[in-house]
């Protein structure tokens, strides 16, 4: 029995599994001393969390494209946080036109819904250019050229945003009706932050149905798997993989809208972090898995928002919010340490009987 | 004119030369079986017809109808429809939608449910368990699948690559009932099999394809009685 560990566990388990467990240790001591502490009250808990899950929604839009790609083509693509800027950038123009007509504020709905579509439009028109001159090409090459691609793809973009737009920042004009706040017996929740999330699990729920229900969502998911097999059975994989293209694209743009409505600013370089945290929540919930990606982006958030004053201030860390970076990737590490196919990869083993 | 003409087929597998001149034809409502060893070319033969591989010359035709040049998943929408080697079925997929995947090309809803009905019929097993998931299923039930998922296109022409390949012996017995089954039901079939026993027994005819190059073709009786068969194939001396 205990040969049989031994021969089952290599030195390299043993090293990860006290890095590991010496991270737990710390978050837990963290958390206890900070609750001890008690210099937070519920409503900052409260706030924490909102924050957190409306970071997080958006996080899990941006990732849906990350793993879908995945899914069909095996590959990261890299540019997908410039398909996510790419969208709000351009919609900040009709939203500034908008503003100073005074049309923003006559007819807010009406003008949000337009924001969105443009910039859905522009983040969906970007995605599929990338898949047809940038990847198509390079459908039957070595993995690693479109991954180089990718990130090639990815400066391409961001500098010819920064030519077409300039390289400052440009502030986001405030939708009036979303400022404010509402109350929930004796939590406030800010407008914004709670259409966001509300917003989000449209999409996300409207997402879910189309891959798990229509005939075009079971034929990208028989792609992912096996796309010989697929074309086999009169399936177009160039179609499929367009599709998937173009819902990623389409969820990034809805996400920076949301975006551009939290933080009020855009700029050439924005889909950057957001794109890095979003591929984090991707594999966090086990790249390719669609409910994986929602699951991963959501746990990003919260861990993102709850997780530096949680763990770090009981460790008598001062201003922990700057070190959320940190936290989020140091949870990639947990995951990957733990559990290397992600919280929702592989449920099943398939076999190759 | 036969339903599914090869003709003088060549295809490379990058410098090799694997098929070199392949010509068969198959009438409708038959059975044909093509025997060889491993190597032989039987997959890069069904590979090139399915459109997975490009012959770099000869041409393919299925009622008449040149698709030498079709990208696969219209010669599968013009009724050339495979049963991988090894079954292939979407592991992920549940049963039910692996057999709506077979029926892709189908725009007609009420033409899917009667195959679908049809397909249940003919395996009560696949819809006992059409909500589980195809990865869950043994390797006998997954070759029911992936048969009926290949029924469900209405195929002008079944390609069946190797349906008894990892089957337990009773099992082989039941793909091979189903076989007959099908061709009393008229459906035409094209049939690569290493168990060239059973194949020669339901089919009407049969080619054997040694290194590339078709030796002998026959009936399926004659096959059987051949010297050179029954010493490389069926294990007789």
């Amino acid at each position: 029995m205990l040969k049989r560990w031994r021969e089952r566990i290599t030195p390299t388990d043993v090293v990860m599994w006290f890095i590991g467990g010496t991270l737990l240790l710390l978050m837990f001591w963290g958390s206890t001393a900070t609750l001890i502490e008690g210099r937070y009250t519920s409503h900052h808990w409260f706030d924490f969390l909102i924050f957190g899950l409306a970071q997080g929604s958006i996080y899990a839009l941006i990732a849906m494209g990350y793993t879908m790609v995945y899914g069909t083509l095996r590959m990261i693509n890299f540019a997908h946080s410039e398909v996510f800027m790419s969208g709000p950038y351009t919609a900040y123009f009709v939203a500034a036109a908008f503003y100073s007509s005074g049309f923003l504020d006559r007819q807010p709905i009406l003008s949000l819904i337009f924001i969105f579509l443009v910039s859905m439009a522009t983040s969906t028109l970007i995605a599929v250019l990338l898949e047809r001159i940038a990847y198509r090409p390079l459908r039957t090459a070595p993995r690693l050229v479109p991954l180089i691609t990718a990130i090639g793809a990815s400066f391409f973009l961001q500098y010819t945003f920064r030519g077409l737009y300039g390289s400052g920042f440009q502030a986001y004009p405030v939708v009036k009706i979303l400022e404010g706040e509402w109350m929930f017996g004796v939590f406030r929740i800010l407008k914004f932050q709670a259409v966001v999330i509300v917003a989000a699990a449209l999409l996300m729920t409207a997402l879910y149905l189309f891959v798990q229900r229509t005939r075009m969502g079971k034929a990208i998911r028989a792609v992912s798997e096996d796309k010989e097999i697929s074309s086999l059975m009169g399936i177009d994989i160039d179609r499929m993989i367009v599709t998937t293209f173009v819902i990623g694209g389409m969820a990034a743009g809805a996400a920076g809208v949301l975006y551009a409505v939290m933080f009020k600013q855009v700029h050439f370089f924005m889909g950057f972090i957001p794109g890095i945290k979003a591929f984090t929540a991707a594999v966090l919930g086990g790249i390719g898995n669609i409910p994986g990606a929602m699951l991963g982006g959501i746990f990003l958030g919260l861990v993102e928002s709850i997780g530096p004053s949680l763990f770090l201030d009981g460790l008598g860390i001062v201003a922990p919010y700057q070190l959320k970076d940190a936290i989020a990737f140091i949870m990639l590490v947990l995951v990957l340490i733990f559990r290397p196919t992600g919280i929702l990869g592989e449920r099943l083993a398939i076999k190759k009987a | 004119m036969s339903l599914l003409e090869i003709e003088n087929v060549h295809t490379y597998y990058g410098q090799i030369h694997t098929l070199k001149g392949v010509s068969l034809t198959v009438d409708q409502g038959e059975i044909v079986t093509l025997i060889g060893a491993n190597g032989a070319g039987k997959s890069t033969l069904l590979k090139t017809t399915s459109g997975l591989l490009r012959p770099r010359e000869g041409s393919i035709r299925l009622e008449g109808k040149d698709l030498t040049h079709d990208p696969p998943h219209e010669i599968a929408a013009k009724g050339l429809v495979q049963v991988p080697e090894g079954r292939r079925v979407f592991g992920r997929l549940t049963v039910t939608e692996n057999l709506e995947m077979g029926a892709f090309a189908i725009s007609d809803q009420k033409l899917i449910k009667e195959n679908l009905d049809r397909v249940f019929q003919l395996f009560p097993r696949l819809k006992e368990r059409h909500k589980q998931v195809a990865g869950t299923l043994s390797g006998g039930e997954q070759q029911m699948l992936a048969t009926g998922r290949a029924l469900m296109a209405n195929p002008r022409i079944l390609l069946m690559d190797e349906p008894s390949m990892g089957l337990a012996p009773i099992l082989v017995d039941g793909i091979f009932e189903i076989i007959r089954k099908l061709h009393t039901d008229g459906t035409t079939i094209l049939l690569v099999e290493q168990n060239a026993r059973m194949a020669l027994q339901v089919a009407g005819r049969g080619y054997v394809l040694q290194s590339g190059v078709v030796v002998l073709s026959d009936s399926a009786q004659n096959l059987r009685q051949n010297e050179m068969v029954r010493n490389a194939y069926l294990g007789e001396t």
